[in-house]
């Protein structure tokens, strides 16, 4: 097996440097990259673009990049929870493109899968189609939209293998696996790095292919956004 | 005059046998609270579960299950996990029967607004653009007017779309709409309120044939 363990959240983030663009999996907090952010924000890297859903809340996720002015544009499909965001984009400082969830979905996947481009119906008839070549199908309008072309893909997974497969823990997944293998290296961190050969064969979700270097996350806070519950 | 609970449960009488629905955030997700349980029926959040179960008893949430609207939740028995991609698979592949989400506005034509005000408010579209231009059958919750008083059900939307004739019924505080040739059409009316009211607080097109039943519960 070819071994894809890195020692530390440094050397798996060795190479990401300003101007760059990363792809971060998560939707709100949940399932997101936590040590490769603080990382991010301990390197001080500036004028990245981000693709991520979302952009976390003020004090956790992307927020903390926000925070120190590190991103210079975010490509999200919802960014509600996030006041310095807010402010950020209204003032015009920081540049954001927000575009279809299902759209960002299938643009990481296109670029896994060496599909450069293809037509989906959402957006069409809205901003989001603006300026962007449309054509009919079966009687309904379909937008083009394009592959993303990144050179980090940051995703966190809940069991990994040396060998780079991943497994997933329920809706910790959402954009984690499509990330992977849609950036030039695909940084993995896992809370649970186990031999290759320990994992079912039958069970993993991202073939090790698609992951560059894999690591073990240091600490996982993994903080709930909106904690509901009910009553016994 | 519905409160918001009513309306997520009027709306629940459209939920049928056999139905895979999306529940938009806000008023849609109460409408799981009211879904009769002899039918069969699977909730789909598009962050990636099918099965979606009420929210975690107090101590066992799991911040690695949530909803669409970053909430705790629980999975139901036979209850899936997938990716993103694979959850707009089956919302852009129309393998989601209903679709109930929120607005801001909509227009007589079916266009709905619910992601921007422009210079004001930007909170982005989420999955609703993919989910408004694909499904077949989509459902809007929503206050009949605004905070001052004016109408959300219009001619034309002021807001930017979200997506373009696509809307197929609304419900209202106040009433029951389809949208049918480029107008409304009044079905009932919430309890207490009158059709005079109704028109009232319509700015686009109402068609009113008829005596207009009050809603049932």
């Amino acid at each position: 097996m070819i071994n894809k363990t890195v020692a530390n959240v440094q050397a798996a983030c060795k190479g990401a440097t300003d101007g760059m663009t990363f792809m971060l999996g998560g939707f709100g907090l949940c399932g997101i990259p936590e040590n490769a952010i603080a990382e991010l924000v301990r390197l001080d890297i500036k004028n990245v673009t981000c693709i991520s859903n979302n952009a976390g809340v003020d004090d956790f996720g992307l927020g903390l990049l926000l925070q120190k002015r590190q991103i210079k544009k975010m490509i999200s499909s919802y960014v509600g929870e996030n006041a310095e965001f807010e402010r950020q984009m209204l003032s015009g400082e920081l540049e954001v493109e927000l575009i279809p969830q299902g759209t960002l979905a299938q643009r990481c996947l296109a670029a896994q899968s060496g599909v450069p481009a293809f037509y989906t119906p959402a957006g069409f008839g809205t901003e989001v189609g603006q300026g962007k070549e449309s054509r009919e199908f079966d009687g309904k309008m379909h937008l083009l939209e394009h592959a993303f072309n990144a050179q980090f893909s940051f995703v966190k997974a809940w069991k990994g293998d040396t060998a780079g497969n991943l497994i997933f823990k329920g809706t910790a997944r959402n954009f984690n696996p499509n990330m992977c293998g849609a950036s030039k290296i695909t940084v993995a961190e896992v809370e649970e790095l186990v031999p290759a050969g320990s994992l079912d064969p039958n069970q993993i979700h991202i073939p090790g292919i698609f992951v560059q270097r894999i690591f073990q996350g240091e600490r996982y806070e993994k903080r709930i956004e909106q904690r509901t519950v009910r009553q016994r | 005059m519905l409160d918001k609970n009513q309306i997520a449960q009027r709306i629940a009488q459209e939920v049928k046998e056999g139905y895979y629905v999306n529940l938009g955030i806000g008023i849609p997700t109460l409408v799981a609270n009211f879904v009769r349980d002899d039918i069969q029926v699977e909730f789909q959040s598009e962050n990636g579960i099918l099965g979606m179960g009420p929210f975690p008893f107090d101590g066992e949430e799991d911040a690695d299950l949530i909803n669409a609207g970053k909430q705790t939740i629980t999975a139901l028995k036979g209850a899936s996990y997938f990716d993103s991609a694979t959850s707009f698979s089956m919302i852009r592949g129309q393998h989601v029967d209903l679709t109930i989400l929120g607005a801001m506005e909509v227009s007589q034509n079916g266009d709905i607004a619910n992601w921007k005000i422009p210079g004001k408010m930007v909170k982005g579209m989420g999955g609703a653009m993919d989910l408004v231009a694909s499904a077949d059958n989509i459902i809007v919750a929503m206050m009949h007017t605004n905070r001052a008083g004016q109408s959300k059900v219009l001619k034309q939307c002021s807001l930017p779309l979200t997506g373009v004739n696509c809307v197929k019924k609304i419900v209202s505080n106040l009433a029951v709409l389809e949208v049918v040739d480029g107008k409304f059409k009044l079905l009932e009316r919430a309890p207490g309120v009158s059709v005079s009211e109704i028109q009232e607080a319509t700015q686009g097109e109402l068609i009113i044939d008829g005596v207009i039943p009050e809603m049932i519960f």
